[in-house]
């Protein structure tokens, strides 16, 4: 299932967030979207997981999602969006109730999202016990769960400490890594997106547009090794390059404003 | 391999001392005893003053006196019969109010039309003193049982809308927003997102509505009821019993603190994930 951007456009309050912003993701494809503060990165994710109405343009999807995908295009939360009150167990189960799985077969599903992110022996605990890492497992626990066939993450790490950090971005790369699933990950941090996508979506400040389409020339399984840093490293200063003097700008409207 | 720092050394000049530590009080915390203490010393010294003749009985009876009244109530059946009154009265119109005030906050909460008119009539009649209406009820409801407890739920249902809907306010977008990217239907993020969001919110209302009540229903009683706790209090003024006056506020005082009590319990029970 491919999910298409469509000349997005998008006005809030008398301004321009997003000017017609269009691209594909395709099937099993992660595509990051980076750009400055303000750029409007995370209204084009709210638009392309339906909670937004683009002022023009849409958001579509191709073809037919995976048969077993209780919900198509996921969220993974920058503030996890826990809810307080359940267990790690039943927010994991949360999106599952209203779905056709019955109790047994909900379990059962609960029990592998568990597994998959090694939270087995907190099942019981509120997100209140959690270290921020951990909690940010258990939204990703419940994105599984469901089965998506694209996850909509939304700067998922940018919460978390870098040692937190690296070790979810391990997870993240674990769990991209068969291809299955796409991803449309919006983040400030362009080492995260030259480490996870395979193609980077660079947007210009406010209103966003589309500045370069940048792909990345490697695989994620070689990503990891010792030669391919260097090429990450001057990806990473392509990408700096491009966005570093709308970022100064925005920088400085955001002091102004 | 790292380079260690050589050990620093303290030389004689320079002797150490210690920080001198800045970061005591602002922390203060409820301590049991102290309050019970306090409590004994303040019915001592007033139970001495009594019986030393500092004070006239007839304005501040002793304690023992108050004691005394109320074993002589309870015995005599009176207690119950007024308790039981206004525990009727209390319980019938907190439970409308609170249904109502329910209904309408979450309706306020959720609804657009519903907030704009609901906001706009609360502004307005929220702050009219409800015993102020008891008159109007009696004309319209009888001398009865009715207009008591018509102005208990009035005076209920106003705090606990506005408790309700800015429960239901304040439950973080975000976890609404994840439920609607999860397809989770309008009704169970209802129940199982802004119900649970909103219920701290709703429980302090329900700490404000008890006291409102309480409030009410006495001054209900005094206007126009031969039973009930605030009919007898004001009988006794009436007769300078001040003794069964004071009894009377006890008795009131008393059944406070156990609505106090069983608000915690259902805080504890409820919002144990806090």
């Amino acid at each position: 299932m491919d999910l298409i951007a469509d000349q997005i456009s998008h006005r809030f309050d008398g301004l321009d967030v997003l000017d017609r912003v269009s691209f594909t993701v395709a099937s099993g494809e992660v595509v990051a979207i980076v750009g400055p503060s303000g750029c409007g990165k995370s209204t084009l994710l709210s638009i392309l997981g339906g909670l937004l109405r683009p002022s023009e343009g849409a958001a579509e999807l191709r073809g037919a999602p995976p048969a077993d995908s209780l919900n198509p295009l996921t969220f993974v939360f920058q503030d996890f969006a826990l809810l307080p009150w359940c267990t790690v167990e039943a927010n994991i189960e949360f999106p599952l109730v209203h779905t056709v799985l019955d109790p047994a077969a909900r379990k059962a599903v609960v029990d592998d999202a568990l597994r998959r992110t090694g939270l087995s022996d907190f099942r019981g605990a509120y997100p209140k016990q959690l270290s921020g890492g951990m909690r940010q497992r258990v939204g990703i626990a419940r994105a599984l769960a469901v089965r998506p066939a694209i996850l909509l993450m939304d700067e998922p790490l940018s919460a978390l400490d870098s040692q937190t950090r690296e070790l979810l971005m391990e997870d993240f790369i674990r769990l991209l890594a068969d291809g299955t699933m796409g991803a449309v990950y919006v983040t400030h941090n362009l080492e995260e997106a030259v480490r996870l996508a395979d193609r980077i979506v660079v947007l210009s400040r406010r209103p966003g547009r589309i500045r370069e389409i940048v792909t990345i020339p490697m695989t994620r399984a070689e990503r990891g090794g010792i030669d391919a840093r260097g090429k990450l490293l001057s990806l990473q200063n392509q990408l700096w390059s491009l966005i570093r003097e709308e970022a100064i700008d925005a920088e400085r409207e955001v002091q102004h404003a | 391999m790292l380079d260690r720092a050589p050990q620093e050394t303290i030389g004689a000049e320079s002797q150490p001392r210690p920080v001198i530590f800045r970061g005591a009080g602002f922390t203060p915390s409820a301590g049991r005893a102290s309050g019970w203490i306090a409590l004994g010393l303040v019915i001592a010294f007033w139970q001495l003053a009594g019986s030393a003749g500092w004070v006239n009985p007839l304005f501040l009876p002793a304690p023992s006196a108050i004691a005394v009244a109320i074993y002589k109530l309870a015995l005599s059946g009176a207690l119950w019969q007024h308790v039981s009154a206004s525990v009727v009265r209390i319980g019938s119109g907190w439970l409308i109010g609170t249904v109502l005030g329910v209904i309408v906050g979450f309706g306020i909460g959720l609804s657009t039309l519903a907030r704009g008119v609901g906001i706009t009539f609360i502004s307005a009649l929220f702050p009219i003193p409800k015993i102020a209406l008891l008159p109007l009820l009696i004309l319209w409801l009888g001398i009865g049982e009715e207009p008591k407890i018509a102005t208990i739920a009035l005076g209920v249902f106003f705090s606990t809308a506005i408790s309700v809907y800015s429960g239901v306010d304040a439950v973080p977008r975000n976890l609404i927003r994840m439920a609607q990217s999860f397809n989770v239907p309008f009704h169970a993020i209802v129940l199982r997102v802004i119900w649970p969001g909103a219920l701290p919110s709703i429980l302090a209302g329900f700490r404000i509505t008890a006291s409102v009540a309480l409030l009410l229903v006495v001054s209900a009683e005094m206007i126009g009821a031969q039973f009930g706790i605030g009919a007898f209090v004001l009988q006794a003024g009436n007769l300078m019993q001040t003794d069964q006056l004071l009894a009377g506020v006890v008795i009131l005082s008393l059944f406070g603190l156990a609505v106090g009590k069983a608000i915690n319990v259902l805080e504890a029970r409820l919002l144990h994930w806090r």
